[in-house]
């Protein structure tokens, strides 16, 4: 990008450069070597980055011959949509994804309701046991999920909730990142708003939806998305907690395919194909949203 | 929410029965000022505004937890799923099968490997990177920002399938750059030596972008103030490096330190899929070891003796991490 015109600003017109690069680089001298360094260390970053999805992408579009040629074939000449053809015949993708969706959205929607009245409560009440609650919240954060799965899975089979949507949505139904991440975003609320309401009768319930939700609307979107975005990545309980194919979510369906030789282990088509469908969705997604990505996990590290 | 504005409480009460507070109906003891709710009046509110959180967290995640310590100590199996009060209280002896089981010793091996290279890489990287972007462009930066960062959203299952097919030593992306400068690619996951390697690299592709961000918003709150007073002082980039941005960046390193390696001990999906814990277990980590014992083979006291023992590990290397780089703070 730059490389083209920065390196002749260097050498042949420095009377254009400077003007611009020093109201930027707040009174240091132009650096335009160092600059341009840093752009191509950068660029080779990202290309290390995105080199495994523009291999993924490219391989799902190739034919049999050309994914197995030794060496490999950089980029197809001759692009099919057979894999993805392939793989719709042998997988039922839709369902599985209708699957992933279904649970996404259950998750999401408790938890931005579940988490963000315990949230509310921890940052606006003052009622005995408060701090209690929160350490248990924090100590939530800290405990790994594999230390409750196989209890977890016992209860689910007592309650005859393996393979149903109940089953995959409960244990997630309220995490303790929305209740710390409410909870942070409500703090900034100021007391006289709410003082004020309590004032002219207001309930409870009542400022809590209608006066401080409409007020953190951003945090409820931070949440929204690293909510859905978990439930749809999620991988350990649902390969647990679903047994019959039909409830399968999408990566269990995928890694189910992928890691029986019977299925797919040799065909790198369908299984590009498949990555390609799973991961396309949540690129998009987050590129159309990644503010509110890096500000999430900037304010819950910030703590 | 559901229903119109007006006296909302009175139908969310019908809905949503804990969250129902509307001021005195609640309490009838409370009210000792009409105007100023009183302090009871809070705390019943609190408690209600609590409940729903605190049930879900104490069925779905307090009472497992404590259930997992039982279990442990008992020989619950298979039948015990439908029969869990018919497990055998067994003492600690899962904890001492545990450690002379050579495959958990193996998978415990594999797992502090795994940490052990894979956590400073991921820092490293990670605040490299940051401070790159941070101080060294200006143009592009939510471009490269975006970049570093979708490897962190992605799907694991569907990248660590990418990753199986990138690593493929015939016809895979690897492979065509060892062809490029005329090599043969090793068979990355098939060999010993190679598949764990393999595993830490995709790791730190997949997370660095986590820690890019975190150190960006840490850097991003040191004020300019003092940069700008070293650079009058005439230090150098390095001296502002090492005297400013390092120690006032510690904060942001333990908090980064902390989450990753918790991440890295339950490491799971990347062998689960990659590898399936091969070659000959070299690649078997803690987590994917007790899966099997669960799940697989149903030997579920077992394995719920790994998972204390595996949680006993990631408590202490956080309190150890959190003790020793705060110290140094001081």
């Amino acid at each position: 990008m730059s490389a083209t015109n920065a390196p002749g600003a260097v050498s042949t017109a420095p009377s254009k450069k400077p003007g611009k690069a020093e109201r930027k680089a707040s009174g240091r001298e132009p650096r335009s070597p160092k600059r341009i360094f840093v752009y191509v260390l950068l660029s080779l970053g990202l290309l290390i980055m995105s080199a495994p999805f523009l291999w993924m992408a490219l391989s799902s579009f190739k034919t049999t011959s050309e994914l197995t040629a030794s060496p490999p074939v950089w980029i197809p000449t001759e692009w099919t949509l057979d894999n993805f053809r392939d793989l719709l015949d042998k997988l039922d993708l839709p369902l599985y994804f209708m699957n992933s969706v279904i649970v996404a959205v259950l998750v999401t929607v408790s938890n931005l309701v579940f988490c963000s009245m315990l949230g509310y409560a921890l940052a606006k009440l003052k009622f005995a046991g408060r701090n209690k609650i929160f350490g248990l919240v924090l100590g939530a954060l800290m405990v790994p999920g594999n230390l409750m799965l196989l209890p977890l899975f016992v209860l689910m089979s007592k309650l005859q909730l393996i393979d149903s949507y109940a089953g995959l949505v409960l244990p997630f139904a309220a995490g303790a990142f929305g209740v710390f991440l409410m909870r942070q975003f409500m703090q900034s609320i100021p007391d006289e708003l709410l003082e004020a309401a309590r004032m002219d009768g207001a309930g409870e319930w009542y400022i809590f939806w209608r006066i401080v939700m409409p007020l953190v609307k951003p945090a409820l979107a931070t949440l929204s998305i690293f909510t859905f975005l978990g439930s749809w990545n999620n991988f350990v309980w649902p390969l647990i907690a679903t047994n019959d194919p039909d409830k399968y979510t999408l990566p269990v369906a995928l890694a189910t395919f992928a890691t029986d030789p019977n299925k797919a282990g040799g065909s790198n088509g369908m299984l590009m194909a498949g990555s390609f469908l799973i991961v396309l969705p949540v690129l998009v997604v987050f590129i159309a949203l990644q503010r509110h990505f890096t500000q999430g996990i900037a304010t819950a590290g910030m703590k | 929410m559901s229903t119109t504005t007006g006296k909302a409480a009175e139908s969310a009460k019908v809905q949503a029965g804990p969250g129902t507070v509307k001021s005195p109906a609640a309490g009838p003891k409370g009210s000792r000022s009409r105007r100023k709710p009183s302090l009871g009046m809070q705390n019943m509110a609190g408690w209600l505004f609590s409940t729903p959180f605190l049930v879900l967290f104490l069925v779905f995640m307090a009472v497992p937890i404590i259930a997992t310590l039982v279990m442990s100590f008992t020989d619950f199996g298979l039948r015990n799923v439908t029969h869990p009060l018919d497990a055998n209280f067994i003492g600690f002896e899962n904890y001492t099968k545990l450690f002379s089981d050579e495959k958990f010793l193996k998978s415990l091996f594999n797992t502090a490997y795994f940490v052990v290279i894979g956590v400073p890489l991921t820092i490293f990287l990670g605040l490299i990177v940051a401070v790159l972007l941070n101080n060294g462009i200006d143009r592009a930066r939510t471009f490269f920002r975006v970049g570093f960062y979708a490897p962190v959203v992605t799907t694991i299952v569907a990248v660590a399938v990418v990753w199986r097919f990138v690593l493929d030593p015939s016809d895979g992306l690897v492979a065509g750059l060892f062809s490029e400068v005329g090599l043969t690619a090793p068979d990355f996951l098939g060999s010993e030596k190679l598949a764990m390697p393999s595993m830490i690299a995709m790791a730190v592709w997949r997370n660095v972008g986590t820690v890019m961000v975190l150190f960006i918003a840490g850097l991003q709150a040191i004020p300019t103030e003092v940069r700008e007073a070293a650079r009058l002082d005439g230090a150098s980039i390095w001296q502002e490096f090492r005297g400013i941005t390092i120690p006032l960046l510690r904060p942001t390193m333990l908090y980064a330190t902390v989450i990753t390696t918790i991440g890295y001990l339950n490491v799971f999906e990347e062998p689960f899929v990659m590898t399936q814990g091969g070659p000959s277990d070299s690649t078997l980590t803690v987590s994917l070891n007790m899966y099997r014992e669960g799940f697989n083979f149903f030997h579920m006291g077992y394995a719920s003796a790994m998972a204390y023992v595996l949680f006993v590990v990631i408590m202490g290397i956080t309190v150890l991490q959190l003790r020793l780089l705060k110290d140094n703070t001081k």
